[in-house]
């Protein structure tokens, strides 16, 4: 693997840039490895990753339907924070938090981290209790999160409308100053170029169309559009196609994918210093390293795998922006799209070993799953490896909708991530 | 925005509207297994393919009804009452 310096790229400016070679092997699958992992996502690259950095495995291929990264790791708007109410979610989240902290020099490789703070702005009395109890609950768990007065949020953020005449006035904001944004792309390369120099195979192209078992039940490898692949352990880490997945083994999943889309400006100078996040008028925006004003809207409301949605979701966004931000109302949108997110009925995460041996699974991410790629990448490689969860994931099983243990960040955070 | 045909009012705009998930789910009895207790609260098919759901004209009649929707287009290919059986449609689920 060529490590990347200033002197690398001094050397090969000089070379006039022709010594670059491919970051990651391309290959075709053998016909059997220790571990499969499904989905060449952040999360699933992350996952074979860690497993052969921190677990010592080696024989592991990544194989992902299209091509790498091009499902919700490339859809998303690059949210990372770490403010959520309950401890079993902080602490999932935190642990992430921490990882994207280091990341860059674990792999050598820019994943352009910026913790620029995030607001999450109140419009209401209910907004602002809501939001101080984060604050409180987060400070409890050693998780950094403020209270700021709407001067103070405007200090930190002068293009916010703070008038009290609008709408939805800003009441106040909890400010997570260690969160901030990240280059959604650069994550998953950065994983898949380490995992690559360290063994392990990334099979592009690549459809599982099937999961072998044996008689015991056993999983004993996946179909594959590009023929049979045998694989002591699979961990399926597929987002909006779990469903689709887990139901070749024969498990029914509590998900529901939605469409949520999000769009991005024209770009320009540099305008939004941090993310500003209101979940009472639906708009999640920043500003980009290329300019553009990087924008989330809320889910459409039905069952959808097109990755499209209504085109009044994105314009009911837009108009609570142009009241936050009145700076942007002649900002022409430039793209729009949608991801298909896979939401549980709790809205917190499902990374666990399943009813079937040898079959893990790492979905319900739902709309927040880029913020914690590294972190559940790395706890669900900690659980395919040792066929145990790590203790941060152990409340996140599938069996919390069976016997009532649920981590309800849906009611109790009012966030749409 | 979708287009949807509310059997008792015609087709609307899709904001008039509430989505109503999976269709054809019964509740089961009070002493039903925890298992099962689960399957009806929680699992769902998400169906990549043609999926029976429900709909409810809050801003119009008020009525649920059921349609029939392939998820990989959100193309609709039926609509039908509340209490009929599902519609065969020619297309694989």
């Amino acid at each position: 693997m060529q490590k990347f310096s200033v002197f690398s790229l001094a050397r090969e400016a000089f070379g006039r840039h022709l010594g670059w070679r491919p970051q990651w092997r391309s290959v075709a699958p053998k016909p059997s490895y220790d571990i499969v992992i499904v989905g060449g996502g952040g999360h699933g690259l992350g996952a074979a990753y860690y497993l052969a950095k921190q677990h010592g495995l080696r024989n592991i291929a990544v194989v992902e339907r299209g091509w790498l990264a091009g499902g919700n790791t490339a859809r998303n708007t690059t949210i990372i924070r770490s403010n959520y109410l309950f401890e079993e979610s902080s602490s999932y989240y935190e642990h992430a938090l921490k990882l994207w902290e280091g990341l860059s020099e674990e792999l050598n490789y820019n994943v352009m981290f910026s913790q620029r703070g995030c607001l999450m702005v109140a419009h209401t009395v209910h907004d602002v209790q809501v939001f101080k109890r984060h604050v409180h609950a987060n400070r409890l768990n050693g998780i950094d999160n403020e209270w700021l007065t709407p001067e103070e949020a405007k200090a930190f953020c002068p293009p916010l409308n703070i008038s009290p005449n609008i709408r939805y006035p800003v009441l106040g904001a909890a400010l997570q100053r260690r969160a901030g944004t990240a280059r959604h792309d650069a994550v998953a390369w950065g994983f898949a170029r380490a995992a690559s120099e360290l063994g392990v195979d990334i099979i592009e192209n690549c459809e599982v169309t099937g999961i072998d078992r044996d008689p015991s039940g056993k999983v004993t490898g996946v179909q594959t559009t590009r023929g049979p692949i045998r694989a002591a352990k699979v961990g399926v880490s597929a987002a909006g196609h779990s469903s689709v997945v887990m139901a070749m083994a024969g498990i029914r999943l509590p998900l529901q994918v939605n469409p949520l889309q999000a769009l991005v400006s024209e770009p320009v100078k540099p305008a939004f210093p941090c993310v500003v996040m209101s979940n009472t008028i639906h708009a999640y925006i920043s500003q980009s390293d290329k300019g553009e004003m990087v924008i989330g809207a809320g889910t459409d409301s039905y069952v959808s795998y097109t990755q499209r949605g209504g085109l009044h979701i994105p314009a009911h966004t837009l108009e609570a922006i142009c009241e936050l931000v009145p700076d942007f109302r002649r900002l022409r949108m430039l793209r729009s799209w949608g991801g298909i997110t896979d939401n549980t009925p709790d809205r917190s995460p499902i990374t666990a070993k399943t009813s079937v041996p040898g079959l893990y699974v790492n979905c319900g991410w739902g709309t927040g799953g880029f913020k914690a790629t590294p972190g559940a990448a790395n706890l669900f490689a900690w659980t395919i490896a040792r066929d145990e969860p790590h203790p941060i994931n152990a409340p996140f099983t599938i069996d919390r909708f069976r016997d009532g243990t649920l981590i309800d960040e849906a009611a109790a955070a009012a966030v749409a991530h | 925005m979708l287009l949807i045909d509310c059997p008792y009012c015609g087709p609307r705009a899709e904001i008039e509207f509430a989505y109503g998930g999976e269709a054809h789910i019964v509740r089961p009895a009070a002493d039903v297994s925890e298992a099962e207790w689960e399957a009806f609260l929680y699992l769902r098919d998400n169906t990549k393919g043609v999926l029976a759901e429900r709909w409810r004209h809050s801003h119009g009649c008020g009525r649920f009804f059921n349609a029939l929707r392939d998820t990989r287009t959100d193309r609709f290919l039926a609509f039908y009452e509340i209490g009929t059986p599902r519609p065969e449609t020619g297309e694989a689920a």
